[in-house]
């Protein structure tokens, strides 16, 4: 292809629709070139999920990123790890944080890895070509599956491998694709055995909703992130999983290769050294919590404190 | 309502995205569906035989962008990235999808507007020795525009109201206030995009009227 | 390639008649849209209807039409929610204000836009005000009421597929976890169902037209 026949990207850029920005770098981590010169502008566009960790995440890795005087943009709420793996892959965002146990399941449905190691080593060899993980952070953020505990003391349950009798007896809310994910109903049932009596698909993140319908009783159990804020309260309690059904999920910055450059990547890898579980949720709790912190202030405050300009 | 305050530069910013996500489609679909409702319509009396296929042709135009409206504008946005080969996070998807939706309103109005002329003036205009373009565009055209206007600003408000579901599947318009309020537990977020749509909606149809006013000096307001 | 998947989608075993099956999907949209277009009219042609008959209220019925029209289904729809929690008030409530504006306007302009020398015809005649509204206005005014029935039916049907973005069924199911797991397959043959579904519904009504106009106006 001619390099001055304009791709999809720059056609977009070019018409300067709606968020995006330009994602183009002279030089990817992968030692090309990506557009040439004349399009050698150097924004990176950092996409997230549509929950507001993820938004979080991203707004960390951009504010990182300028500390450092690089150019991001971010480009939140594009949907489910199906949505942001494939605009990753077509390049049409640089970066998404994501979670090193999910993403691994993801790719690969039968891996058998357990530890946080272990995930990690797995991931290089299933990751498409063009996509790499970087280093993760220490902070985690797990599917937890949570009941109300006086329900849980009541049934006798503490463990999902507890669940077992009460198969078809018990409902369970989460996200959509938890239905169908190796980690999700599939997982269960082969883990643990366990089925649910109904699945009931609340599609907010684990968010208000899920907190309303767990507490109200209209579901038994639901699927919420261990770094969520409401789940230091003594009123739920966190199901157990020896059966290693929900891997570590390190948060690591996932890249296009031709599009983050070898400067970026690094700034990215020390942001995330940073970022340990006990500041994530203090950022969670920001965002979701009373404050109701914007995502890129939470963001840039703490990037501000806890990240030096110069280095 | 704190929220409000504390984030007035979003606000802002999603308004100017929603603003361009309502009004490039508005126009892009009103001028797809001039001609096509034009064509719809066919040779008028007193502009020579009319064609046989004409009632086939109208049907086919008039029932084949009727179509579009049967399919949710949720399905329609989902689909593009499959016709189009654009990436499901592309505004492109949306700029399509809403130009289609206006396509599919406006054919229908146009249609009317321009069946609203009774044939006489045209045949005056013929007598005149006008062509059939040069009447088009300086009679038909203009005589239609209070109708054509009146079509416009239905699918405005229309428009306006179908941008923000584009925040379903991830883009930003002020629907983003929706979905983002939803999941951090923020009425007041919500109720912003509320007033904010109902706001351009109410200020965007009543330049709308203005401008309907302004280029059709000839009527009595 | 699509047409080989859509069919394969169609075809799986359970596809029809499995829990969470396109049947149940199905019962769930045509339950869901009745519920609201019942309530909708319950409310909106009554009340357009006498507004009409006493030829008052222009002004107000249109700017709330006009509002209504302006709100956005997925704002009301989240914002209820947040208010009333999961269940089906809430969505219920959400798209009942788009159902309301086709009925009111119609309703009203049905009955108010008549030609007034009918009015006094009948008037003249002898017929008192509620045979006036129950046999010359109604059934002059059904074609249009009809219309914004089919109307409000159209747009109904196709937005309670948003009702799947929060937690509850229809055929939105299958476009929200389409979306989520990038299954277009599933997305497409949702499309297909929703058009099919819009277009059978709306032959319907249009056959329930033709049956109640009288045929002194066919």
């Amino acid at each position: 292809m001619s390099r001055f026949q304009p791709n999809r990207r720059q056609i977009l850029a070019g018409l300067g629709l709606a968020t995006g920005g330009l994602t183009l770098t002279a030089c990817g981590l992968d030692g090309s070139t990506a557009f040439g010169q004349a399009g050698a502008s150097s924004t990176l566009l950092i996409g997230s999920a549509d929950f507001p960790e993820s938004q979080l995440l991203a707004e960390i890795y951009a504010a990182a990123l300028r500390q450092r005087d690089l150019e991001a943009q971010t480009l939140p709420g594009m949907g489910a790890r199906e949505a942001y793996l494939g605009a990753l892959q077509e390049g049409a965002v640089a970066v998404v944080p994501d979670y090193s146990g999910n993403l691994l399941l993801y790719l690969d449905s039968a891996s058998r890895a357990q530890t946080a190691q272990e995930v990690m080593q797995a991931l290089p060899g299933v990751l498409p070509q063009n996509l790499e993980a970087l280093a993760p952070a220490p902070a985690e953020n797990k599917d937890s599956l949570v009941m109300r505990a006086d329900r849980a003391r009541a049934l006798g349950l503490e463990s999902l491998a507890d669940l077992a009798p009460l198969s078809g007896h018990l409902s369970l809310a989460a996200a959509p694709e938890f239905a169908e994910r190796s980690y999700g109903l599939p997982g269960l049932k082969r883990v643990y055995d366990f089925e649910p009596s109904s699945f009931e698909p609340i599609n907010d993140g684990g968010g208000p909703l899920t907190l309303a319908a767990l507490r109200e009783g209209q579901v038994d159990i639901v699927d919420l992130y261990s770094t969520d804020p409401a789940l230091r309260s003594p009123e739920f309690l966190i199901l157990q999983d020896p059966g290693h059904l929900i891997l570590p999920q390190q948060i690591l910055p996932l890249v296009h290769k031709r599009l983050v450059s070898l400067e970026a990547a690094q700034v990215l890898e020390e942001i995330s050294a940073l970022l340990t579980t006990e500041a994530l949720m203090g950022l969670n709790e920001r965002v979701v919590g009373a404050e109701k912190a914007s995502p890129a202030q939470a963001a840039s405050d703490w990037v501000g404190q806890v990240f030096p300009r110069d280095s | 309502m704190s929220w409000i305050a504390a984030n007035l530069p979003l606000l802002g910013q999603l308004t100017l995205l929603h603003l361009a996500q309502a009004i490039l489609p508005l126009i892009l679909g009103f001028l797809l569906a001039l001609p096509l409702a034009r064509l719809a319509l066919g040779r008028r009396q007193g502009q020579g035989r009319k064609s046989r296929g004409l009632a086939l042709r109208r049907g086919l135009i008039v029932n084949g962008v009727g179509l579009l409206y049967v399919i949710p504008s949720l399905a329609l946005f989902v689909l593009m990235p499959l016709i189009l080969g654009t990436s499901i996070t592309s505004p492109l998807n949306v700029y399509a999808a809403l130009t289609l939706y206006v396509l599919a309103m406006m054919v229908r109005s146009c249609l009317d507007a321009f069946q609203s002329l009774p044939d006489q003036i045209l045949q005056a205009a013929q007598a005149l020795g006008y062509t059939r373009l040069r009447a088009f565009w300086q009679v038909e055209l203009p005589l239609s525009l209070p109708l054509l206007i009146a079509g416009l600003r239905v699918a405005l408000v229309a428009n306006i109201s179908m941008v923000s579901v584009g925040a379903v599947i991830g883009l930003q318009s002020l629907g983003t206030l929706f979905t983002d309020g939803l999941r951090r537990n923020i009425p007041a977020e919500i109720m912003a995009g509320l007033g904010l749509i109902l706001l351009l909606a109410l200020t965007l149809d009543s330049l709308l009227a203005l401008l309907g006013k302004k280029v059709t000096p000839w009527r009595v307001a | 390639m699509i047409f080989e998947k859509l069919w394969a989608w169609f075809s799986a075993p359970g596809a029809w008649t499995a829990p969470g099956g396109i049947w149940q999907r199905l019962a769930e949209h045509l339950a869901y849209s009745g519920l609201v277009l019942a309530l909708a009219s319950l409310l909106a042609l009554p009340l357009g209807i006498w507004l009409g008959h006493r030829g008052r209220g222009e002004g107000p019925i249109l700017a709330l039409t006009g509002a209504l029209r302006a709100l956005p289904t997925l704002g009301l729809l989240t914002l209820l929610t947040l208010w009333l929690g999961l269940g089906l008030t809430a969505p219920v409530l959400a798209l009942l204000a788009l159902a309301l504006a086709p009925l009111l306007s119609s309703a009203y302009a049905g009955v108010a836009h008549l030609d007034p020398a009918l009015k006094q015809a009948a008037l003249a005649q002898g017929m008192t005000g509620r045979q006036l509204l129950f046999q010359v206005e109604l059934p002059l005014a059904l074609p249009l009421i009809m219309g914004g029935l089919r109307n409000a039916t159209l747009q109904v049907v196709a937005t309670v597929p948003l009702l799947a973005y929060i937690n509850l069924g229809g055929l939105g199911r299958y476009l929200i976890d389409g979306l989520a797991l990038r299954d277009y397959t599933r997305m497409v043959a949702a499309v297909l169902l929703l058009a099919l579904l819009a277009l059978a519904l709306d032959a319907l009504l249009a056959l329930a037209q033709r049956a109640l106009t009288s045929p002194g106006i066919r």
